[in-house]
């Protein structure tokens, strides 16, 4: 059931991030900011930084536990074990996500 | 598909498949029935075995929708037999008849309920009254308004017959067997709802995970196909609703 909750409030986060983050691109690009002007504004700036490490890592955990259960009903793929890659799937995605982040952070 | 119906009567004759076999397999069958201006597809099973093939196994008892016995499998339907019309659901004269899917087969037409009704057991869906010092009555029991938003939650499942046409249409049955499925959650939070009962919270444990309310994926089968109108669906929401707050230890 944690997970179920885990899955509500990750789904209400991602449904603001995500328009943020359209929002944000068609912003730049409408501009026409080059990637250098990007950078100059990520850099250093722990907001941003802030705002896409939680984007990825609430990207991370609802996608794997979204499909742990296609999983689950599909292909009978069920139990502890599984449950225990599907975590660690979840938190390397995010992984991926957060590093992506801090990259613009420090570049 | 083997034709072993009487000769056939004369004027108008519905044209039925029915299912025949047991655990191990089987095949659908044609029977041809004479057609009436007023006939249930319960009436057509009947004539079946009393006129044509006596060995057809299928179940039922009142007739008038009260005891939930009867539900079967109409032209890919899962309904109750005694109070659906032929002519509302077969317009082409054919009846197509399968036993409920999502339970074991025991003959023809009669499944094996008891996963089923073990799944309301493991759901506790029985009533466990509240308990009061010495014996006495609870004061939850003296008086309960029928119009308190929380009764009226109650009433709003309680008229299940048990009949099985849910969880026969339910896919999320289908795909995970351990699923407690949209009746036995139906009861669940009907008996969540009811102030008078003392096991609230081992129940809400019980009905909660991936066995639990928190499989439904809200499809709403169960709510369409429900032949007494209940909301299933809408339990389930509220079973789900009632644990996320649940988890912050709010109580609501």
């Amino acid at each position: 059931m944690r997970l179920w909750v885990i899955q509500r409030v990750t789904a209400m986060w991602l449904a603001f991030a995500v328009l943020v983050h359209l929002v944000t691109i068609l912003a730049a690009v409408q501009g026409g900011l080059s990637a250098a002007e990007i950078l100059d504004r990520t850099r250093g700036s722990l907001g941003w930084l802030g705002f896409y490490a939680a984007f990825a890592l609430a990207a991370g955990l609802h996608g794997a536990i979204g499909l742990r259960a296609v999983a689950a009903e599909w292909l009978g793929w069920r139990g502890k074990r599984l449950d225990a890659a599907w975590v660690a799937i979840g938190l390397l995605t995010a992984g991926f996500g957060i590093s992506a982040a801090y990259g613009l952070y420090a570049a | 598909m083997q034709d072993r119906s009487e000769p056939a009567p004369t004027g108008a004759v519905l044209q039925v498949d029915v299912w025949r076999g047991d655990a191990s397999g089987g095949e659908l069958r044609r029977y041809q029935v004479p057609a009436r201006e007023n006939q249930t597809v319960l009436d057509v099973v009947t004539h079946i075995q009393r006129e044509i093939e006596p060995d057809l196994a299928y179940r039922f008892a009142c007739r008038v929708g009260m005891c939930g016995s009867c539900a079967m499998v109409v032209n890919g339907r899962a309904r109750w037999t005694c109070r659906t019309h032929v002519k509302k659901v077969a317009a082409d004269g054919v009846l197509e008849l399968r036993p409920l899917a999502n339970l074991p087969v025991i003959r023809d037409l009669a499944t094996d309920m008891a996963p089923f009704f073990d799944k309301w057991a493991r759901a506790r869906g029985t009533f466990q009254p509240k308990d009061a010092p010495d014996g006495a009555v609870p004061a939850e029991f003296h008086v309960v308004p029928p119009s308190s938003p929380k009764r009226q939650a109650a009433d709003a499942g309680i008229e299940c017959i048990g009949c099985g046409v849910c969880y026969a249409s339910c896919d999320i049955v289908a795909w995970n067997p351990d699923y407690l499925g949209p009746a036995a959650l139906n009861r669940a939070w009907t008996l969540v709802n009811d102030v008078r009962d003392g096991a609230r919270q081992p129940r809400l444990d019980a009905v909660k995970g991936d066995a639990g309310c928190h499989a439904c994926h809200s499809t709403q089968s169960c709510t369409e196909r429900c032949p007494k109108g209940l909301d299933p669906s809408g339990a389930v929401a509220g079973l789900k609703r009632t644990l996320f707050w649940n988890v912050f230890g709010w109580d609501r």
